[in-house]
């Protein structure tokens, strides 16, 4: 039976584990540090945008995700691939990604309050945000719905992808609809003439400190998974264990 | 069989039982048109507000009544054990989705022209371009019905399906939602010229969409 096989019961092995746990701890505690007092406020928006260093990676971890889901799917579609490795780490990691979604907009609206003076507003980005919460929502309904486990994981596999392929249409078209962001800072190539040192240092700190976080919660999340299809596994066999106990006369189960 | 032959067979097959059952005539239409009459309660009828906001109303109206034919599509499957008598007639799983996408794009075509005549009376709209109108719904319905049968398949047997297809469906089409209402507040008072990019992307939509369905609903069907 493939669920005894110990290399599909964990993603990483319990000192590795530990260790990516003790990293990301040391740190976010790093990053508040930093986060907090290590950067200067900012000349335009103040200590506002310290929210920077906890919104951009939530954001970033949101996208990284949704995209190992994208992968993880792709992998168990493909016949040779096929194992259900990938399928829960799918499932796992569309849940941080949806976690982490939700917190992206959450901190992106109390950003918004601070700096704009609106709690929301109806931008490209924002707006595609929204819809990503949404699609994979939609994504760990399909997946609690159980029935029939090899079945159910190719049609998680399918909607998975479904949903990633749709991402950039809706971010097209969204934006297309309408554009009054700033452009995307971290990623753009003129980083070094537009934040300073000390807060250049502190969103990239931040951007490790959440994958470190991401890579913990995947691990640990998806041993929870393994050990609760483990469960269902051994009570059903145990159940028939003890009914084929039952069925056999007296005095002979003891011998 | 050809597959032009096998999508015909079913898409006869799925009006046929819609022919002389008339759901979606007797329930899915007056459904839409209901929603309309709500919409004027919902935002005042008399300061020509309804007249500005026309293009997305019909659309969020066709949107409600298109769950309703999808859902439709897939319940008569489950009734007779027809789901089963369809998979084993060996007909091809790319030709049942084009065509149940073909059927339900029958159904939505014809309640749109409905609606589109309830919208034109009710709001009060003035008509600029009937051919961005006819263009952008046929390319919008053509990117609704694939999507809403690639989801229906997706959602078929589940106890949940009810509820799950909405939520399913409607992060998806967002681009659709916005394109077609774009594309009709050019044809109901605007610039018709300014649709046609909108009308690319519906077109681009409904192609992406068919292709993904041609390839997966084969899959989903034998398993659902």
């Amino acid at each position: 039976m493939s669920h005894h096989d110990a290399r599909e019961t964990r993603l990483l092995g319990p000192r590795v584990s530990t260790g990516i746990g003790w990293g990301a701890l040391v740190a976010l505690v790093l990053l508040g540090l930093f986060g907090l007092w290590g950067a200067p406020p900012d000349e335009v928006q103040g200590d506002a945008q310290r929210l920077m260093y906890v919104h951009v990676p939530t954001a970033w971890l949101a996208y990284l995700a949704f995209f190992v889901t994208a992968i993880a799917s792709a992998l168990y579609l493909w016949p040779r691939t096929r194992a259900r490795v990938w399928d829960r780490l799918a499932g796992v990691s569309a849940e941080l990604g949806v976690i982490f979604t939700g917190l992206t907009l959450v901190l992106g609206s109390i950003w918004g309050r601070a700096v704009w003076g609106v709690w929301w507003a109806w931008d490209a980005r924002l707006v595609t945000t929204a819809v990503l919460f949404f699609l994979y929502l939609g994504y760990l309904a399909l997946r609690r719905t159980s029935g029939d486990p090899s079945v159910g994981a190719k049609r998680n596999a399918i909607a998975a992808l479904i949903a990633f392929i749709d991402v950039p249409i809706v971010h097209f078209s969204v934006e297309w609809w309408r554009t009054l962001h700033q452009q995307a800072t971290v990623f753009n190539p003129r980083l070094s003439a537009e934040i300073s040192g000390v807060m250049a240092w502190t969103l990239w700190l931040s951007v490790l400190a959440f994958t470190l976080l991401y890579v913990f919660l995947l691990d640990r999340r998806y041993r929870l998974a393994a050990l609760e299809d483990d469960l269902d596994d051994r009570e059903l066999d145990r159940a028939i264990a003890a009914r084929v106990a039952d069925a056999q006369p007296a005095g002979m189960a003891s011998s | 069989m050809s597959l032009a032959g096998e999508v015909r067979l079913v898409a006869g097959k799925d009006l046929r039982i819609e022919a002389r059952s008339r759901v979606t005539l007797a329930q899915v239409l007056p459904f839409g048109g209901i929603v309309l009459l709500l919409f004027a309660f919902a935002l005042d009828p008399d300061r020509g507000r309804l007249a500005a906001v026309a293009p997305g109303l019909f659309w969020v109206a066709v949107l409600l009544a298109a769950l309703l034919a999808i859902g439709r599509s897939f319940a008569i499957e489950q009734q007779n054990g027809a789901r089963d008598g369809l998979r084993l007639s060996g007909i091809d799983g790319a030709a049942v989705f084009l065509g149940k996408t073909i059927a339900v794009a029958a159904q939505l075509l014809l309640l749109e022209v409905v609606l589109g005549f309830g919208v034109a009376v009710l709001y009060g709209v003035d008509v600029t371009s009937v051919v961005v109108l006819v263009v952008a719904g046929v390319a919008a319905t053509a990117g609704l019905a694939a999507t809403g049968t690639l989801f229906g398949v997706l959602a078929a047997g589940l106890r949940t399906r009810e509820t799950l297809l909405p939520l399913l469906l409607l992060p998806v089409i967002t681009p659709v939602m916005l394109g077609a209402t774009r594309a009709f507040e050019s044809g109901l008072g605007g610039e018709p010229a300014e649709a046609w990019p909108w009308i690319a992307l519906l077109g681009a939509f409904a192609v992406l969409y068919l292709s993904v369905g041609v390839l997966a609903f084969g899959p989903l069907w034998e398993d659902s």
